[in-house]
């Protein structure tokens, strides 16, 4: 405990960092999901190798990734940018599919009354779709969230500072705070994340608020 | 690309202690305990939140903060507290295996939970109109009803502990994570690059494995043609539990 | 034979979803329960085979109390048909069938050819047994629904709306075979349903409830249509109750005339000779084929030429059909046939009437 009050500026920057580092890919990967899945909808043949594809990507262990980075990217091994990249990888992972099959998931008859009312398909996903899928890509928005709050701390093995930096820390000077408090700050970090997104699926969904029936049994 | 494929393509590094064959033994071997373990702590407590009801809450909220937890933190923190309890490899191995399983209860316990409340309450209302006991409508509808959802739930938690596996090596274990390491201490990229390619690619090999597995397991009542649309709410199912 | 025993449901939230009911349903027939929604029918219906306990009163079942057997066995012997079919997706549909008896510890063989069998008797083709549940159309599954709940030969049928998630050609036709299905079989039946046109057409007795689960009325089709107890019934029972109770009703004495005929491919002279008057057409065997007008008639006659709008009426049958009959018929007289088929003989709307309403006021008396 003592450790951790001398420790606050470290504790409250890492966290920083930490933030930054899964959340900004968390935002990228949505951006790059949502047109891909809206291909993968439009474009019947193209949902299997864009879905399966990316999926792949989750089978890379995340330290690899985070040593490969450099490579691709002509980066110095410490750039941060390698992690966020990386993490935008894990995201996309996960939000293709879900995005795909969120969109594959409105009813045709929602679909077809709004063709039938002269919607252009980019207007109708904007309008009528994408609301609609909300409640589904977030779900998987809270998954991603924390699943990149994990990872991120691996990235304290290639020497990138944020709140993994706590571990590594502690464990080579075997001393038990820092971990401890590290793993306190991601679970607490994971659990933010996840309020930002129900606060933000709330918000775009009134329609679920009034209690009426969603027309989908559970 | 071509080091890593002169990395890869070089029959000595494939044989010996330190040699691809054993690191990917080991690498296999850590993953599969873990598995086994969680799939027996998890699958058996998912039946029974999905057949009662019961502690509905507490498993959805215990997966959720199963996940949050950094598998890295969480290594070396019990490494420190139970590895000074432990004698040799076991001071290690037991820490790695806990964050495995750790790692894996959640997928599987969210699927054999998600999967028996998906059952249609119509089938499951027509087993007990039958005649069907308590257990014979978990083990001969509920549980085959399932057992898509299940299954995906042990690929995913397979995929994520063959992953993360590639830590055991940060605490001196062995595993495919060996050559990512200590390509790391080196600087030798071809190493480190071999090494991550041999993990995607025993992640998938296992996964293809269990797909077959899955196809063989599983009625094609269930997974038979059916629309798109049901094709993709099936899916979204096992996003929601994964 | 069920009986109830002034059984009443009262849910932990208060709700008394049945009141004392009492009520019998007797061997070899189908009862039906009847109501507006939320009156209590699934509920009873549930309580005989114990998905549901009662919270007062005794159900006996051929005079044995249920509460005190065993409730998986209890249901082993009872046949369940629900709305939604509830086949098991991952089971065929012969393993669908085969539940309860493999459940009863029949052997692997016995049991499929017992589905195959029952498949067959519910009017599925045999190569459906291999199928799965999503395979079928809905009228399809709730055939198996029906089957499976056949499977051991259960004494008592127990059926909640078994037939409502269809649409209703395919419900008529799950009617009728249901019916036949029945006359063969003979089970002690409960059947639940929202649908009053549904309770009068299948129902050797109909119970209509009212919210609260209590007895409104007990009676046979044709007393509930001609004579309902009190408003609500009447409500229930709806308009054109006048109309439909004629459907019980066995047709009157009727003195059909004859009718000349002509037989397809006749001549424009032949078809002309007996003037401009509606003509019957019938074929060899002497059964009609439908009503032609001579004025229109330029060539030898063939099938377009006919008037299909006429019903036909089994003479015999109800007084309903034999009104239908001559209100369809573009000529107004009535086409009644005998039990083959063959013509009989044509009545007039005003005969029809004549003798319905003699036959009516017979019943008055
Ligand atoms: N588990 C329950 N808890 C509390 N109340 C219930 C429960 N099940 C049914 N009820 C109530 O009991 C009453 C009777 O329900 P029941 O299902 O028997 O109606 P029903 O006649 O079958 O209606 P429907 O035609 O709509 O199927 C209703 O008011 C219903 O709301
Ligand atoms: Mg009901």
């Amino acid at each position: 405990m003592d450790w951790v009050l001398g420790h606050l500026d470290d504790i409250g920057s890492y966290t920083v960092q930490h933030a930054w580092l899964a959340g900004v890919p968390l935002v990228l990967g949505l951006l790059i999901a949502v047109p891909l899945g809206w291909l993968s909808r439009q474009y019947n043949w193209l949902y299997t190798p864009l879905v399966v594809g990316t999926g792949l990507l989750y089978t890379i262990p995340s330290l690899a990734l985070f040593i490969l980075m450099p490579l691709l990217l002509g980066t110095t091994i410490l750039d941060p940018l390698n992690v966020v990249v990386a993490m935008t990888i894990y995201t996309l992972a996960l939000l293709v599919r879900t995005v795909a099959d969120a969109l594959r998931s409105v009813p045709d008859s929602v679909t077809a009354s709004a063709t039938a009312m002269g919607l252009r398909p980019l207007r109708r996903l904007f309008t009528v779709e994408l609301p609609l899928a909300v409640p589904v890509i977030s779900a998987g928005m809270r998954v991603a969230a924390v699943s990149n709050v994990s990872i991120v701390s691996v990235a304290a093995l290639i020497g990138v500072p944020q709140l993994g930096s706590l571990f590594t820390d502690g464990f080579q000077r075997d001393f038990l705070d820092p971990i401890v408090s590290g793993l306190v700050a991601c679970v607490v970090l994971a659990l933010l994340f996840d309020l930002v997104i129900v606060a933000a699926t709330r918000l775009l969904t009134p329609w679920l608020r009034t209690g009426a029936p969603t027309g989908r049994a559970a | 690309m071509n080091a890593v494929l002169t990395w890869l393509t070089d029959g000595a590094h494939w044989q010996g202690y330190d040699g691809i064959l054993q690191r990917t033994w080991e690498h296999v071997w850590y993953s599969a305990i873990a598995l086994a373990i969680a799939a027996a702590l998890a699958i058996p407590l998912g039946l029974w939140v999905g057949h009662t009801g019961r502690a509905r809450f507490l498993a959805v909220n215990l997966t959720g903060a199963l996940r949050a937890v950094p598998s890295l933190g969480l290594l070396f923190a019990s490494i420190m507290v139970l590895g000074s309890r432990l004698d040799g490899e076991l001071a290690t191995l037991v820490p790695t295996e806990l964050v495995l399983v750790v790692l894996a209860v959640p997928p599987i316990l969210a699927g054999a939970y998600a999967g028996v409340e998906q059952v249609d309450a119509a089938a499951r209302d027509a087993a007990r109109g039958m005649g069907m006991r308590g257990s014979e409508v978990l083990f001969k509808v509920e549980l085959p009803c399932a057992l898509p959802l299940i299954s995906s739930g042990l690929r995913s938690a397979a995929l994520q502990v063959v992953a993360t596996a590639t830590l055991a090596a940060a605490v001196g274990l062995g595993g495919l994570g060996r050559f990512l390491l200590d390509g790391l201490a080196v600087r030798d990229y071809a190493q480190m690059a071999g090494g991550a390619i041999l993990v995607a690619a025993l992640a998938l090999l296992i996964d293809l494995v269990a797909s077959t597995l899955q196809r063989v397991v599983v009625s094609p009542g269930l997974t038979g043609k059916t629309d798109r649309r049901d094709n993709a709410l099936r899916r979204l199912k096992t996003t929601a539990a994964s | 034979m069920i009986r109830f025993d002034s059984v009443t449901k009262e849910y932990p939230d208060g709700t008394v979803a049945v009141g004392g009911l009492d009520l019998t349903a007797p061997d070899g027939k189908i009862t039906v329960l009847v109501g507006p929604s939320g009156c209590g029918k699934t509920t009873s219906l549930r309580m005989v085979n114990r998905m549901i306990e009662p919270t007062g009163g005794r159900i006996l079942v051929d005079d044995k109390d249920t509460a005190k057997m065993d409730a998986a066995e209890l249901r082993r012997g009872m046949g369940y048909v629900i709305q939604q079919a509830g086949l098991f997706p991952h089971r065929t549909v012969a393993d669908n069938i085969a539940t309860v008896p493999r459940l009863l510890g029949w052997d692997r063989r016995k049991s499929r050819s017992r589905s195959l069998e029952l498949l067959e008797r519910v009017g599925l083709p045999g190569e459906y047994a291999d199928r799965y549940p999503h395979q079928l159309s809905g009228g399809q599954q709730q055939r198996v629904g029906v089957a499976r709940a056949l499977a051991a030969d259960p004494p008592v049928m127990l059926m909640d709306e078994p037939f409502s998630a269809v649409d209703p050609v395919v419900r008529e036709q799950l009617q009728d075979e249901f019916l036949r299905l029945q006359s063969d079989l003979g089970k002690t039946i409960l059947f639940v349903t929202h649908d009053i046109d549904e309770a009068v057409k299948l129902g050797d007795q109909v119970a209509v409830l009212r919210v609260g689960g209590q007895i409104a009325q007990v009676a046979d089709p044709a007393t509930l249509l001609g004579d309902p107890h009190d408003d609500f019934v009447a409500d229930f029972v709806g308009r054109d109750r006048g109309y439909r109770g004629l459907g019980f009703r066995t047709a009157p004495v009727l003195e059909p005339s004859p009718e000349p005929t002509v037989r397809l491919g006749a001549g424009v002279d032949e078809v002309r000779r007996s003037g401009d008057q509606w003509l019957l057409v019938a074929d060899d065997d002497n059964r009609p084929l439908g009503w032609v007008e001579p004025s229109r008639i330029t060539a030898p006659l063939v099938t377009e030429d006919l008037h299909r709008g006429g019903t036909v009426a089994v003479l015999g049958g109800s007084s309903r059909a034999v009104l239908d009959a001559a209100l369809s018929a573009p000529s107004r007289r009535g086409v009644l046939v005998d039990d083959d088929g063959r013509l009989v003989g044509t009545v007039t709307l005003a005969e029809v009437a004549a003798a319905i309403e003699q036959a009516v006021g017979r019943g008055k008396r």
